[in-house]
């Protein structure tokens, strides 16, 4: 019986394909016990930051070989079909990989800034980033479901990491309950779905879907209702979205920069990988329901983000009405639609974490961002002014942009859908929006000597640091560049989508 | 310089190589940077006048083409060219820059930011009237609106935000529909031919034949709203007296001499090519909203208290004779309309300046605060009336061929749009005139008498935009010889396309109906 039990069939391993969370998930657990055993030494948080670097360094290099390896032999699936590493895993994993190291880069400055150093920070946005990494490849909705927790339990204690704002606590209580309540959803969509099919599979879903024919549909119906909820969610997709503003402008900048770049990318993995690969035959009934979650995202995003009188919510807001755009790509469906929403997210991140890095620059100490603290910017710092400037004008969809090219694939892709009144709608609130970035844009163009009574704190002029420049400088360079010359890009996401499935 | 040198890259990238310089220079040196900005823009002029003189009259086609492919996925391309319809909304664009750069003397505050948007509007505007691929164009198209939104919203008068916030949301609203419209366009197209293009030379040849007679109306629509708020159609005008009166002098001059162009333009350029039956079939509506147009600015600019809204009312008026002219499908009324484009913005231009001294001398634009004027500046006063005469269109300036043949052509297909629209002209007497008489006519007040005469670099703006407006109103034919052979050739295409064929009698030469009218 002993030796029965010790032949209990593990299933086989691709290391290559699990290597990148390997690497992120070893970082993270070298700096907690660096942490632990190394007390009170000056040189704790200096290694940890060089370890949390080296680990997100190590794991974008082994995305690499992954990619070629890919390419060129089709995907590799792994661990009895949890994991399915192929093109479009590989790329959101970068997008992932991207969004982590910028984030890390400003949390280094900030951190210090605000006296809040401390090695657990870096090893909890270790973690999320594994957890996120697993989303991109996850091929089971049980593996989803790990995957999700992993990514947001760091993330509810890192939006409640300054402890000393009463926001930022509230940020992270109201991140919490809600990311606890749609993961309690998720969960009992994966057990519909489970009822409905027998297996939690992305894969065995289809091929069951392919092979019978589902007598009663409710359970399914509801099963997979339950999931688009969950994950609505986590890309606070309206009317999904209520936590979002609070959270966004309660956590500390750099964790903002994060979430809305980082975990929009693996939700939104996990959210096409679901749809389309497990119920492309039910597109017909999913396929309406985006398309209401894509107008609504769209136009309250948009239209509350008019309404905003601070920089960082305004910008939350923002970010909710990029999430409609991608929801866009993915309402058609189509091959198009995948391509234009992974350079959607790839864009996203760098125009939005350029501009959550400005915001980290300019934040005080009570971390206050109304547009009037704003007010006469391009005066006293022409730099970061000229920055925002161009990361709002981006995220406007100003062409040369990255933002142009993003809004275009996006925009093609639901009108050779035929999704023509969507596409309408999404040009619409793009002109909302536009009226919200200029008025940011505009009370960096006034003076603030002129206006007298107004609470314009007289701010010292803040130097920018060697690593929130090199994420502005890297951030605005990759927006311009997609801008200008995206054939490159183009071709790795249409790389990324060709395949059977993917 | 060869004849493949890639003259409209040149134009283009001119002024975007001139900003790109002046962001580099330290604002502590603003002598260095208007120096770099009167460079550019005066080589801009020079490649334009290059390109002037090796334009090939009498034939149709696009000239000095060039040819990249730019967004290999979308297919889109970098595909410029020029024809007799653009050449000389080319020439006027870089003309504008170069004076309006000269009138900017008065601008000291944040020169360099000022000149770096200004430089980037001229490279955008003549991406717009250059570019041959809907993307690009579309791309140029909305550049336009982000110098032109700094231009207002930083050196403009005192609402200046609500002005420039109101511009740039109008024109976004308006190319939203142009962008799906463009969309739309090329995958109905990749639908037939399995090939994703924007060239609009092969979208041309397909989308008569290859759109039902519904969708070539509704996208005609959605290209429609763009180009009339840009025009602008009333009743889509509301931003411009705002963004006129708001904005710097020569943010003034670019808007209405340049700006406006891009929708009359865009009729030109995509709505009659790409949806020829569409536009014989919703021409009325044009020609209606054109005439009211041209009623309602003048009417509006009569009743105007300050003198920069008079001239942007007027606007509204002469942009109603372009676009009757146009919709009048006839090949003198499209003659006109394309002729009265160029005069506009010389004619409009030279008004703009000369208030703008106005302004420098006295910061307002209220008519009632000048009395007599021309006693006290008889230069200016004089400079004034030419411009005024040359506004309304009496014979001998630009303003009286293009608006004649503009009405002349909408006569012979639509008489009652011609007889309302020639009251028009008169209207224009009445405002321009009225104005010019409460500015400049009487015995001067006291701080009228206190304003010095018009200086040599105002003079140096004004002097040649006149000047050929003078030329242009004596010997059309230069400009015509080039207009006409594109104009005839748009024309054509519409009829191979649709039951609409224009009387023989506007197919006769034009020059000959001028050279009646001469008599």
């Amino acid at each position: 019986m002993i030796l029965a039990a010790a032949k209990l069939a593990t299933p086989n391993v691709n290391w290559l394909a699990v290597a990148p969370e390997i690497a992120l998930a070893g970082a993270a657990v070298l700096i907690v016990l660096l942490r632990a055993l190394v007390r009170r030494s000056r040189l704790v948080y200096p290694s940890a930051l060089f370890i949390a670097f080296a680990g997100v360094l190590v794991a974008g290099g082994l995305l690499v070989p992954q990619w070629n390896k890919v390419q060129n032999h089709g995907a590799i699936t792994t661990m009895a079909g949890m994991m399915r590493v192929d093109g479009f895993g590989v790329f959101l994993g970068g997008v992932v990989l991207v969004s982590t190291v910028l984030a890390l880069l400003l949390a280094a400055s900030y951190l210090e800034r605000e006296g809040l150093e401390g090695p657990e920070f870096l090893a909890l946005m270790l973690l999320s980033a594994t957890g996120m990494l697993a989303m991109t490849t996850a091929n089971d909705l049980i593996a989803i479901f790990v995957a999700l927790e992993v990514l947001s339990i760091p993330l509810y204690v890192l939006a409640a990491f300054d402890r000393r704002r009463l926001t930022s606590q509230e940020a992270g209580l109201k991140y919490f309950v809600l990311g606890a309540f749609s993961s309690a959803i998720f969960l009992y969509g994966v057990a519909l779905t489970y009822g409905a099919t027998g297996t939690t599979s992305l894969t065995g879903i289809a091929n069951f879907l392919a092979a019978n024919t589902v007598l009663d549909e409710g359970v399914l119906l509801a099963g997979f209702a339950l999931l688009l909820v969950g994950l609505g969610f986590k890309i606070a997709a309206v009317p999904f979205h209520m936590w979002t503003p609070d959270a966004y402008q309660g956590a500390p900048t750099p964790v903002t920069a994060f979430m809305a770049s980082a975990t929009k990318a693996a939700a939104f993995a996990a959210l096409l990988r679901v749809f389309l690969v497990a119920f492309p035959l039910y597109r017909d009934d999913w396929q309406p329901a985006v398309w209401v979650l894509a107008a609504l995202t769209l136009i309250v995003g948009s239209v509350a983000a008019v309404m905003q009188t601070d920089v960082k919510r305004m910008l939350a807001y923002s970010s909710i009405s990029h999430a409609g755009y991608i929801l866009i790509g993915f309402q058609a469906g189509t091959a198009r639609g995948r391509e234009a929403a992974l350079v959607y997210l790839l864009t996203y991140a760098f125009m939005t974490i350029g501009s959550f890095g400005v915001v980290t620059l300019l934040g005080a100490r009570d971390d206050r961002h109304s547009i009037g603290d704003y007010r006469g910017l391009s005066g006293r710092q022409p730099v970061l002014a000229g920055f925002l400037i161009f990361f709002l004008l981006a995220q406007a969809g100003v062409p040369l942009t990255g933002g142009f090219i993003a809004k275009l694939g996006v925009f093609a892709a639901a009108v050779d859908a035929g999704s023509y009144a969507l596409a309408v709608i999404g040009v619409l609130a793009a002109v909302i929006a536009a009226f919200f970035y200029l008025r940011v844009v505009f009370a960096m163009f006034t003076r603030s000597d002129g206006d007298v009574g107004t609470a314009t704190p007289a701010r010292a002029a803040r130097t920018i640091d060697l690593g929130s420049g090199a994420v502005l400088a890297i951030a605005a360079a990759a927006t311009l560049v997609i801008g200008v010359v995206p054939g490159t890009l183009l071709q790795l996401a249409r790389d990324a989508t060709f395949g059977r499935l993917f | 310089m060869s004849s493949s040198f890639p003259v409209l890259t040149a134009i283009i990238a001119t002024p975007f190589v001139g900003a790109l310089v002046v962001a580099l220079i330290p604002k502590q040196r603003p002598e260095l940077v208007r120096a770099v900005g009167f460079a550019a823009t005066a080589a801009t002029v020079g490649f334009t006048g290059w390109m002037l003189w090796h334009f090939k009259t009498g034939t149709a086609g696009m000239q000095f083409v060039e040819r990249q492919p730019w967004i290999k996925s979308l297919g889109v391309q970098y595909l410029l060219g020029v024809d007799g319809i653009s050449v000389f909304m080319v020439a006027l664009t870089a003309l504008l820059f170069f004076v309006g750069l000269i009138a900017s003397g008065s601008i000291t505050e944040r020169l360099k930011g000022y000149t770096i948007a200004m430089l980037t509007l001229e490279a955008a505007l003549m991406g717009v009237f250059l570019g041959l691929d809907l993307i690009l164009f579309f791309v140029f198209f909305e550049i336009v609106l982000v110098p032109m939104y700094f231009v207002i919203a930083g050196w403009g008068h005192d609402r200046r935000q609500y002005a420039a916030v109101k511009f740039f949301l109008f024109t976004m609203a308006g190319s939203a529909f142009l962008l799906v419209g463009i969309l739309t366009v090329a995958f109905l197209h990749q639908g037939d031919h399995h090939r994703l293009t924007f060239d609009l030379g092969t979208l041309t040849n397909w989308a008569p034949d290859g759109l039902s007679t519904g969708t070539s109306r509704w996208l005609f629509m959605a290209f429609f709203v763009a180009f009339a708020v840009k025009v602008p159609l009333f009743p889509l005008h509301t931003w411009l007296p705002d963004a006129h009166t708001e904005a710097p002098t020569a943010g003034s001059v670019i808007l209405a001499g340049v700006l406006l162009k891009m929708g009359t333009y865009g009729f030109l350029r995509f709505s009659l090519t790409l949806f020829p039956k569409a536009s014989v079939d919703l021409a009325p509506l044009l020609l209606v909203l054109g005439t009211i147009g041209i009623i309602y600015g003048a009417i509006v600019a009569a009743m105007q208290p300050n003198l920069k809204r008079v001239i942007a009312y007027s606007s509204i008026a002469h942009l109603g004779f372009v676009v009757i002219g146009v919709f009048s499908l006839t090949t003198q009324g499209l003659d006109g309309g394309v002729f009265t484009m160029i005069s506009h913005g010389l004619t409009t231009g030279v008004l703009f300046l000369l208030v703008g001294v106005l302004y420098d001398r006295r910061h307002t634009y209220d008519i009632a605060a000048f009395r007599g004027l021309w006693r006290v500046a008889p230069i200016l006063g004089g400079l004034f009336c030419a411009a005024a005469f040359a506004s309304i269109g009496l014979p001998g300036f630009s303003g009286f061929i293009g608006e004649f043949l503009a009405l002349l052509g909408t006569f012979l297909v639509h008489r009652p749009y011609a007889v309302i629209g020639a009251a028009g002209v008169i209207l224009a007497a009445v405002y321009l005139l009225w104005a010019f008489q409460r500015v400049f006519m009487g015995r001067p007040d006291e701080a009228t008498a206190a304003m010095p005469e018009i200086n040599a670099r105002e003079l140096l703006a004004v002097v040649p935009l006149l000047g050929i407006s003078l030329f242009l109103g004596m010997w059309p034919k230069p400009a015509l010889d080039r207009i006409e052979p594109s104009v005839k050739a748009l024309i054509q295409h519409v009829e191979n396309n649709s039951n609409y064929r224009q009387p023989d009698v506007a197919k006769r030469v034009v020059r000959r109906a001028i050279a009646g009218v001469h008599k």
